[in-house]
């Protein structure tokens, strides 16, 4: 993998793009949808090197967690804290998150119930199984890359009878909020950097639109440097070629196709919903849920819960407003001050793919 | 969450689970998410679960794209 880090091809590709970008009057705006970008893009000290050449990069709704709304972690909270003997399973950074109602991390459970971190959605099934006599319940995030894991749990639960087992879900798809974006027109977005996971899964065709109607155009990147800059490369040529198209710098790991597998699996288990996003507000066919067959498995079904959405963010936290690419992290009046890794007043402080933690770890003044 | 560094299998089963190498640590995998997956093929591995394979040509390729860009670039296989 050195090679994809390497400083002088790091260098020669930052030249290349100067050359491409200098034939656009103004800085080119760029949405990097994906969280692990964002971490790349800080990490390696990319997104002034790009300032430097005429890019300016914007961070999306790429990290589920952050996008994740709070009234779900109340659902959560409200789980665990009312209901005795309940186990409450999760992955490590939804702990975190601040809410009104305190987060996972801070709230006292009820008698016999608790909060386990988990790794992988199959150690939520493990845990039901060796506590029969518990309620077990896997509050699964995530994007298309996570889902099939996720919704899989779903299936084997079902087949194995395991009773006791349900998922708690706020399970997101990727196009839908990319279109809310580009009609919101609250930012001027010329070009995607489309998330290499999420496209490892569900290919390159559901990105169509993005090209076809609206004429921006993108490219679906990996996560090393290089990668990148070289799907920046491309979107610049797609931008001065007047040729919006669905490139692939990530072709190692990603099909056109996707995984097509996890895909049947998906629509197997799975159908769409209207969802509400922290920032973005209730998109259609957004969201996944478990389908009427697995209903017995689907946490909102089975405990009878009623999440209704409001804007419930904690006071000044503008996590919303950069989800939508809106501000910049520092434009945040609680950034750095009031809101910091070790007291996070929202969740884009809190998750390893958050703008505001990647700002501040590496790009604070 | 979306770590882009390729595991190695290093051991399945019928059952599709297994273990990969996963810079020097083994860990363990599901593969019911992919076809036809073999020991010793790379993957890309995602909350406990194996999403793709990594196709060998399509990587090759990409280096060597990159190493247009860096043409003092040697000795990289």
């Amino acid at each position: 993998m050195d090679e994809y880090r390497d400083k002088r091809v790091i260098r020669g590709l930052l030249a290349e793009i100067e050359k491409k970008a200098r034939f656009i009057l103004e800085p080119v705006k760029i949405m990097e949808v994906c969280g692990t970008h964002t971490m790349t893009i800080h990490k390696f000290g990319l997104r002034k090197l790009l300032e430097e050449v005429g890019v300016e990069m914007l961070s999306g709704p790429g990290c589920p967690v952050c996008i994740t709304p709070n009234e779900i972690h109340h659902a959560a909270i409200e789980l665990v804290t009312g209901r005795k003997n309940y186990i409450l399973t999760t992955f490590g950074d939804m702990t975190r998150v601040p809410t009104q109602h305190g987060s996972l991390q801070t709230i006292v459970p009820a008698s016999g119930s608790m909060v386990k971190i988990v790794y992988s959605p199959t150690e939520s099934l493990e845990i039901a199984k060796q506590n029969p006599s518990k309620d077990v319940i896997f509050f699964g995030v995530g994007f298309e890359t996570t889902i099939p894991a996720i919704v899989l749990t779903a299936k084997f639960a079902q087949e194995e009878r395991i009773d006791n087992y349900s998922i708690l879900s706020a399970l997101w798809i990727i196009p839908p909020p990319l279109r809310a974006i580009l009609e919101s027109k609250d930012t001027k977005i010329q070009g995607f950097l489309y998330p290499g996971h999420v496209s490892a899964i569900i290919g390159e065709e559901p990105y169509r639109f993005v090209a076809d109607e609206f004429g921006i155009p993108g490219c679906i990147a990996g996560f090393e440097p290089s990668d990148v800059l070289l799907a920046i490369s491309s979107i610049l040529d797609q931008i001065n070629e007047e040729k919006a198209r669905i490139a692939n710098e990530y072709s190692r790991v990603v099909r056109p196709s996707g995984n097509t597998k996890a895909q049947a699996l998906m629509d197997d288990i799975c159908e769409t919903k209207d969802a509400h996003w922290r920032g973005l507000g209730l998109i259609p066919e957004s969201g996944l849920m478990l389908k009427k067959k697995y209903s017995q498995i689907d946490a909102e079904t089975k405990y009878g819960l009623n999440i209704v959405y409001r804007s419930s963010d904690l006071p000044g936290c503008r996590c919303g407003d950069v989800l939508k690419g809106k501000i910049s992290p520092p434009e945040c009046g609680l950034f750095g001050k009031k809101c910091n890794p070790d007291s996070p007043h929202g969740p884009c402080m809190v998750s390893f793919e958050g703008a505001c933690l990647a700002y501040y770890k590496y790009d604070r003044k | 969450m979306c770590l882009g560094i390729p595991a190695k299998v290093v051991q399945i089963d019928d059952s599709q689970e297994g273990k990969v190498e996963y810079l020097g640590t083994k860990v363990k995998t599901n593969f019911s998410l992919l076809e036809d997956v073999r020991k010793g093929d790379w993957v890309i591995i995602h909350a406990g679960f194996a999403i793709s394979k990594l196709n060998k040509k399509e990587a090759q390729e990409t280096l060597e794209l990159l190493r247009e860009f860096a043409p003092t670039l040697e000795g990289l296989d």
